[in-house]
């Protein structure tokens, strides 16, 4: 853990609701599958947010506006410093993945499959990736992760684009080894159900610290309670109680 | 030079920082940042004679300069606390620690400083009055002078380690109860814990955590914890941890103005890990520029 200064280099919007904002800083504490949390003004409490990208100096952050704190991050521009909590959380392990790990992610879900994807492309294995958003104008990064060689399948919740329905409607159109998931807890769920292999999650939870301090993010698993934020996000599939 | 040396209940502290129970966990997560034999002392993870999970989640919401939790208590429990916490801590902290302790009756408070009395690293009991009486109707102990000195004084029989009582600030009289304190033999008083609070999302039209109601905590307390402390000071003869809202050296100063001979951190730990380093840093400075030698010597200064 380390808190920093990082400094916007860029701010946009990618999809509806939904922006990309690169950082310049010190990352060599960051993994992937970790999140970071940042210090915004005006605002008591921190923000995590999961790390998309990073690659040397620079962290790729994709968050939605779903309140004031992020709704202020949507206003910044370049130039911007901001105090930035670095290297929270477990991250994934991409040692269990065998060789055709598929990653699910759904709306801000999305994400953290990114730069776990690109690792799992480093390391020769061929990942298939099946994002999950409501409609059409919510869907990022379709291309960025074909760009890294992943077979991509794109669920719409209204059929507006690629498969209609949920991300688990597209399990069967894809074989696999292992599986990452993150997004919302429903569709966590949905995802535990329907998966026929051993894989992660990775949760979400409101955090008071975001570094295993104040017991906010709790949950109990089969191995004791876990802190969402310290011994998490990642959890494995035998540990969770459902 | 200046000295920023304390007394608490006859133990000195380098500095009146007391990171707050509950905020700082058993250390460790803090000292993997910096070391926190810095600090003056810190109050452990408030402890219960059984282990708790505490409250179900969402268990924080932020609110304006402050925030609400409702952990609820989670705890290993005593033993585990004895055999799995007090060992690693140990290893990084080697300064007298203040064990926070809880019940949920008269005889739990007994049986969790009855076990932790024997541990070598505990410079003082931090009982904690603000948990449900399940004897008397759920009634928080700290609300009345005769359930917080039945408390006191069962604790006092069981231990010679002094016994400070936190008490809550969500009472009609704090001072009587402070006195209350004192006179069943507590050694010192520590004000305040957190304000009962609420905050209810727009959109879903419900309160924001699951319990409901929560502790309120942060910058925006900050004055009801100086007048608290100001007016116990006043009452009671034995020494006071003051805090509520401390985040900055000019708000430690204020703090014992009003009478505390140490000062608690709490959220402000959460929000900034380095906050009592900063804090500590910055005293000196902070001391120079209102002619401050001693910081023992402001104690009170207020009245």
């Amino acid at each position: 853990m380390k808190d920093l200064i990082f400094e916007v280099t860029s701010n946009k919007k990618i999809a509806k609701n939904t922006y990309e904002m690169v950082l310049l800083g010190d990352c060599t504490d960051i993994k992937c599958g970790q999140f970071v949390n940042i210090k915004l003004d005006g605002f008591y409490l921190r923000r995590p947010i999961s790390v998309c990208d990073v690659e040397g100096d620079s962290l790729t952050l994709i968050y939605k506006v779903v309140g004031g704190g992020t709704e202020a991050m949507a206003q910044m521009g370049a130039g911007v410093k901001l105090l930035v909590l670095t290297g929270l959380g477990n991250g994934y392990d991409t040692s269990k993945s065998g060789d055709k790990p598929l990653l699910v992610g759904g709306g801000a879900g999305v994400p953290p499959m990114y730069k776990l994807c690109r690792e799992l492309v480093a390391q020769g294995k061929s990942p298939s990736v099946i994002l999950g958003f409501n409609s059409r104008d919510e869907v990022f990064y379709e291309n960025e992760f074909k760009e890294l060689g992943a077979k991509v399948i794109v669920a719409t919740a209204d059929g507006s684009y690629g498969v209609k329905g949920f991300v688990t409607d597209a399990f069967d159109l894809v074989d696999y080894t292992y599986f990452y998931t993150c997004g919302p807890e429903p569709m966590l769920k949905a995802v535990y159900n329907k998966s026929v292999t051993s894989g992660q999650f990775s949760f979400e939870e409101r955090m008071g610290c975001g570094f295993g301090a104040c017991m906010g993010c709790s949950c109990k698993t089969k191995y004791g309670n876990k802190r969402i934020c310290k011994d998490g996000p990642v959890l494995e599939k035998e540990e969770i109680i459902w | 030079m200046v000295s920023l040396k304390t007394r608490l209940c006859g133990i000195e502290l380098d500095n009146p920082l007391i990171p707050a129970s509950g905020t700082f966990g058993f250390g460790y997560e803090f000292a993997e940042i910096y070391d926190i034999n810095m600090l003056g002392s810190f109050s452990f993870k408030g402890t219960t004679k059984d282990p708790r999970f505490g409250n179900p989640t969402p268990r924080i919401a932020e609110c304006e300069r402050g925030m609400i939790n409702s952990v609820g208590l989670q705890n290993p429990g005593v033993d585990k606390v004895i055999e799995n916490e007090l060992p690693k801590l140990k290893k990084c902290f080697f300064k007298p620690v203040m064990a926070n302790v809880s019940g949920f009756s008269v005889e739990e408070y007994v049986y969790t400083v009855e076990r932790l009395d024997k541990e070598e690293q505990i410079g003082w009991f931090e009982v904690n009055v603000s948990c449900p009486n399940v004897h008397g109707g759920g009634m928080s102990f700290g609300t009345s002078p005769e359930a917080a000195s039945s408390v006191v004084r069962a604790v006092k029989a069981v231990t010679r380690k002094p016994v400070i009582v936190k008490l809550s600030p969500n009472v009609t009289d704090i001072v009587a109860i402070a006195k209350a304190c004192e006179e069943a033999g507590a050694d010192g008083i520590s004000l305040i814990n957190t304000l009962l609070g609420m905050k209810i999302d727009l959109k879903s039209r419900k309160p924001v955590v699951a319990n409901k109601m929560g502790g309120f905590s942060g910058p925006a307390i900050k004055p009801v914890a100086i007048r608290m402390v100001y007016q116990v000071y006043e009452a009671v003869k034995i020494p006071i941890v003051g805090g509520g809202g401390i985040s900055t050296a000019e708000d430690v100063i204020e703090m014992m103005l009003a009478g505390a001979s140490a000062v608690e951190i709490g959220a402000a730990n959460l929000v900034d890990p380095m906050a009592c380093p900063k804090i500590i840093e910055d005293l000196p400075r902070v001391m120079e520029k209102y002619g401050i030698k001693n910081l023992e010597d402001i104690i009170g200064g207020a009245h």
